[in-house]
């Protein structure tokens, strides 16, 4: 009796019904959801055409969060059975997956429809300090441009600020590594993603044509947001 | 290999066997060493400009629908191939040494053991997808036979098993990057083995028997994000067994797989 009591209990046979999930996160597993777009797909036409937008978020972004979520519910479980090869073994998925998931739901803030401010300049206190680091804002784009045309195989191109240097930085990231692997102290203020499904299917092989183009439809309002609060 | 050096009339040489470089075929004459010698800086004479060419799949550009189709051929291999190809000659010309390396010499020393020059990610790619159109034939697929067969079940359990251990290399490869099966010398077995961007197993000394491009490019077109459809598409409809067995005679000349079966009389 005791025994079919503890099977009724066990995480297993939880997981798939939705009191499952209430009792997983009551013991502290959050799991994540795809955040929406703030504009609809078409919205960015005909700079990134609605195609890739809704192939990129409902596919790409989405197989990152449902495998996000599937390997921290097996950390969770490796980390409770005390199993530490699994839990390092687990590493990579999450580093993959979670960084994906990170990636493009910044991504998505980092563009805006024209209509909405897509493609306009920042202006205070970033707009002076890309003047001051890059020389000027055409400047920023051209080398955010090299570094995205010489990135050899995916990745992203990153503006970021160090907030403990209070600098601006440009860097690039393999695969789905989160710009915070290539320094603890960095935060993402706009992201280029450069792997090619994010725009194969309308720029083909011309990766500079879309390095271009994106600049038409960058959120600077988001990064300014975001550079404020962090040189506050 | 499509090297500047290739294929005289005099020369059998199965296209077949890809792995060739024209050196072997001209009885070990090192025509590369020739060219040492900058002729156009001498003589003045008109600039060689050429020196890796972009070789033809073995079959025209539609012969491998509706698993790949026509437009993806002209994509990955009229303009990206070709754009390698390119881009490899340009960097040659500013290079007298890699100049007159073979190409697989020069995949090797590019690579610079994991420090990888410039030049490599070019060079690799061009043999890269050499070696994939070569991979592939029109109605492919189905099984390899005899010696080839039996190697596989003897290193992988069975050929089922080999084809799961393929697909699980290609989903669970992050970003772009090849399949491989490829003989290791050291081990003498066969092996899948994946490989980030351009990398392929000939930095490490071992024989590739057949790849596959998990590159997105490779894919996107005909199946959008669906890399599952498309790998197994490739080992039920495309790879091609003939080659890849013509690839595993010649590697056996290279390492020995086993005692010959020597009959008693």
């Amino acid at each position: 009796m005791a025994l079919s009591l503890r099977n009724l209990v066990s995480r297993n046979s939880l997981a798939p019904l939705p009191i499952g999930r209430l009792l997983l996160s009551t013991r502290g597993l959050q799991t994540f959801s795809l955040p929406d777009l703030p504009y609809d797909y078409g919205a960015l036409e005909p700079t990134i055409s609605g195609e890739i937008m809704m192939l990129h978020h409902q596919k790409h972004h989405q197989t990152y969060v449902t495998n996000y979520n599937k390997a921290l519910e097996q950390l969770d479980d490796a980390m409770n059975r005390g199993d530490p090869s699994t839990v390092v073994k687990l590493q990579s998925a999450l580093k993959f997956n979670g960084g994906g998931h990170i990636n493009h739901s910044i991504f998505w803030k980092n563009l805006a429809p024209v209509n909405e401010g897509g493609g306009e300049p920042p202006r205070g206190s970033l707009g002076w300090a890309i003047d001051t680091d890059f020389g000027s804002l055409e400047s920023l784009k051209q080398k955010m441009n090299a570094e995205g045309a010489a990135l050899q195989g995916s990745g992203w191109v990153w503006l970021g600020v160090d907030k403990e240097l209070k600098r601006l930085v440009v860097e690039t990231t393999a695969n789905q590594d989160p710009l915070v692997t290539k320094g603890p102290s960095l935060v993402p203020l706009i992201g280029l993603d450069v792997w090619e499904h994010a725009y194969y299917l309308q720029y083909k092989n011309v990766k500079p044509d879309y390095l271009n183009n994106i600049w038409k439809v960058i959120n600077w309002k988001y990064a300014s947001n975001v550079y404020e609060k962090e040189s506050a | 290999m499509g090297s500047f050096c290739f294929h005289t009339s005099a020369v059998p040489s199965s296209h077949l066997l890809s792995g060739t470089d024209c050196t072997y075929g001209l009885g070990g004459l090192k025509l590369g060493n020739l060219r040492k010698i900058p002729f156009s800086r001498t003589h003045k004479a008109s600039k060689v400009l050429a020196f890796y060419g972009l070789k033809k799949p073995p079959y025209k550009l539609d012969a491998l629908e509706p698993y790949m189709s026509k437009r993806t051929l002209e994509m990955h291999w009229g303009e990206l191939h070709r754009g390698y190809v390119e881009g490899l000659n340009k960097q040659l010309e500013q290079n007298d040494i890699l100049y007159g390396y073979t190409m697989d010499e020069l995949i090797k020393a590019t690579y610079n053991n994991g420090n990888p020059l410039p030049e490599f990610n070019n060079a690799a790619q061009v043999w890269n997808h050499n070696f994939f159109w070569e991979s592939m034939e029109p109605r492919g697929g189905d099984m390899p036979k005899l010696g080839l067969l039996d190697q596989i079940e003897k290193d992988f359990g069975s050929f089922t098993n080999f084809k799961e251990k393929f697909v699980d290399a290609a989903l669970t490869l992050f970003g772009s990057g090849w399949v491989w099966l490829v003989l290791k010398r050291q081990e003498r077995r066969l092996e899948v083995v994946k490989t980030s961007n351009a990398i392929n197993p000939l930095v490490w000394n071992d024989i590739p028997i057949i790849n596959l491009d998990v590159w997105e490019h490779a894919y996107y077109l005909d199946y959008k994000n669906d890399r599952a459809a498309y790998v197994k598409n490739f080992l039920d409809h495309l790879v091609s067994w003939d080659v890849a067995t013509a690839r595993m005679i010649r590697a056996e000349a290279f390492v020995n797989l086993g005692e010959p079966k020597i009959p008693v009389a």
